[in-house]
């Protein structure tokens, strides 16, 4: 199982879609490495600067429908290249939900009210998140607050995460 | 309790329903392309289980960039050529014989209704027109469906959307699913199936109910499914006339794939298009709608009509007409890109190609190309496209780029006036 804890990279927009994530032109890569420093360069997010705004972060926080557009797991690879594993949004686009899944990387829901509060709380500090995949619970911590929060997630999903990703599953059921 | 078209389809294809929490579905199609599938392939190489379900059900196409503009996507090409031989794909399509996934796969006749089709392309919904549930997936979905021949899904909700009235003539299927995009929103139907009904979709030819269920991503939903009917049996006959005695068996064998009349649906929504005037997009999200009308005179660098939305024969027709006679604007470049061989050979049989090249358009091969910005016409930082294809995210034809999307006859228009502009064939309704 991967980590799924570290700084977070707020992206306060709803709608980020796929090519933001990662443009089409470098969909003719084969090697997932090579996305690595293409990662949002085509964001468009007030003040976000790409190079310096995702340094050393591991856990992305955002608002509605994250992931819209192509279905390209390059986005997904783009973050587990950057070391983030995990992302938690008010809600995902159908395709890139799972193709996080697939890949063992969780992609966590959490209602209107709990993100408003992580990026009320949150935003303007350094802060981190860890996850207990067991009991369903995030803890967000800056140098000056705690907070947890419970979310909810499949046993299938759950199963996923556990033991790698849809193939490692596939391979032993189908 | 009765069904709709993707729960019927479920019911029919259902492996397992792990802790019930999703569906493993049997696959009937699983389609790939040059893109998203070489690292499949070589994923499932570095596992040691190079193998393939079943060659027959798997279809292939290089179709993204296609002649290959440099080592890497010939790269991409080699990996799927080499791997579809090896393991006896036999419908394999490389240049001279391929073109945009989504049009040629049903020109081939390997769709059905009812079938469960998955590609690593988000705009496989497009293939719902004939009654499938056709979705888009990842890498890592197709990989396992390449192997094993299995997907997850989570049991759909269905959204019905009965498009009902009378059309204005000059206004196509594409403003239609412009309209439907504009409503819902681009979350509007993530995770839901959407059936397209009414009497607008029931007069629809199979090209045009392409068009509408080939955007329904763009609203979120995972499959985007008009019923099949006598128009989807005359499509397919050419293909399935030695299975069926005559097309009113064919006919009573796909009705199976009918949703029942006490269906329920999570949501419905009836949307006349009596008044609907010729749309187009502003911005970056597919739901940025505004009539045509709203935006005349805005100006553009770049006219690209083709890809599996409207690079189809009816379009490239539509848009000759509105080209015909006329020569587009001298700081315009038109381009314009059959969506296969077959509809090459028809367009040109039929005068086509000649009318878009007497008015100054470029014709390139059948690909996918401009439409993501990836070959055959990627705009520069500032510019801006009149555009038949599905997304205008920033950055989508190009860099720094705007991408307004409309139908054919837009488009064409658009071209001669050098500006966003209405066509000729529009007529508002009882005016």
């Amino acid at each position: 199982m991967k980590e799924f804890k570290g700084n977070i990279l707020f992206l306060d927009r709803s709608d980020i879609n796929t090519d933001e994530i990662i443009p089409a032109k470098y969909l003719t890569e084969i090697e997932k490495t090579a996305l690595k420093q293409h990662l949002f360069e085509d964001l468009k997010l007030d003040g976000f600067n790409p190079e310096m705004d995702i340094k050393e972060k591991a856990v992305i926080v955002t608002r509605e429908n994250f992931g819209c557009g192509s279905s390209r797991e390059h986005a997904p690879w783009a973050l587990e290249v950057n070391n983030i594993n995990l992302v938690i949004g008010q809600s995902f686009a159908r395709i890139f939900r799972q193709n996080m899944f697939n890949c063992g990387m969780p992609a966590i829901e959490l209602s209107k009210d709990q993100i408003d509060s992580i990026f009320k709380g949150f935003k303007n500090s350094s802060a981190n998140v860890s996850v207990d995949m067991e009991a369903c619970q995030i803890t967000i911590q800056s140098k000056d607050q705690t907070k947890k929060m419970d979310f909810q997630i499949s046993e299938f999903d759950k199963a996923l995460i556990k033991i790698g990703g849809w193939v490692e599953y596939a391979d032993m059921h189908y | 309790m009765g069904k709709t078209i993707a729960e019927k389809i479920f019911e029919t294809h259902l492996v397992d329903e792990p802790f019930g929490d999703v569906s493993v579905l049997k696959l009937d199609r699983v389609f790939c392309h040059e893109i998203t599938t070489p690292m499949a392939i070589q994923d499932l190489m570095a596992r040691g289980k190079d193998r393939v379900f079943d060659p027959d059900k798997i279809k292939a196409v290089i179709d993204h960039v296609s002649p290959a503009k440099d080592s890497k996507t010939a790269q991409q090409g080699k990996i799927l050529r080499e791997w579809a031989i090896r393991h006896k794909i036999k419908d394999f399509f490389d240049i001279g014989y391929n073109g945009v996934c989504h049009a040629l796969f049903p020109e081939k006749g390997f769709v059905r209704p009812g079938f469960v089709i998955i590609m690593g392309d988000s705009h496989t919904c497009t293939h719902g027109a004939f009654g499938a549930f056709a979705a888009g997936v990842g890498t890592t979905d197709l990989e396992v469906g390449i192997l094993k021949g299995v997907c997850t899904f989570k049991t759909p909700q269905t959204y019905k959307i009965e498009i009902v009235g009378e059309l204005s003539c000059g206004v196509y299927a594409k403003d239609i699913i412009l309209k439907v995009i504009k409503d819902l929103g681009v979350n509007g139907a993530t995770n839901m199936v959407i059936e397209f009904t009414g009497n607008i979709v029931d007069e629809m030819n199979m090209d045009q109910r392409m068009t509408l269920s080939n955007m329904a991503v763009e609203a979120g939903a995972t499959s985007g499914i008009c019923l099949p009917d006598m128009t989807t049996v005359d499509y397919l006959w050419e293909f399935i006339k030695d299975q069926y005695k005559t097309p009113q068996d064919a006919l009573k064998a796909f009705s199976k794939f009918r949703p029942d009349p006490d269906a329920e649906y999570a949501k419905v929504k009836t949307i006349d298009v009596s008044d609907l005037e010729p749309l187009t997009t502003f911005g970056y999200r597919p739901d940025n709608v505004k009539p045509v009308s709203q935006m005349l005179g805005t100006k553009i660098n770049q006219v690209y009509i083709g890809s599996c939305t409207n690079g189809r024969l009816e379009d490239l027709r539509i848009a000759a007409k509105v080209l015909k006679g006329h020569t587009i604007s001298p700081h315009i470049r038109g381009i314009v890109s059959p969506a296969t061989p077959k509809i090459f050979s028809q367009a040109l049989e039929e005068g086509i190609i000649k009318t878009f090249m007497d008015s100054g358009f470029c014709v390139t091969n059948p690909t996918c190309g401009a439409c993501l910005g990836m070959s055959n016409g990627v705009l520069a930082q500032g510019e801006v496209a009149a555009s038949t294809t599905n997304r205008n995210f920033a950055g989508r034809m190009g860099k720094g780029g705007m991408v307004h999307l409309m139908s054919p006859a837009t488009a064409a228009a658009s071209a001669i006036k050098g500006e966003i502009s209405n066509s000729n064939l529009f007529c508002e309704q009882g005016k």
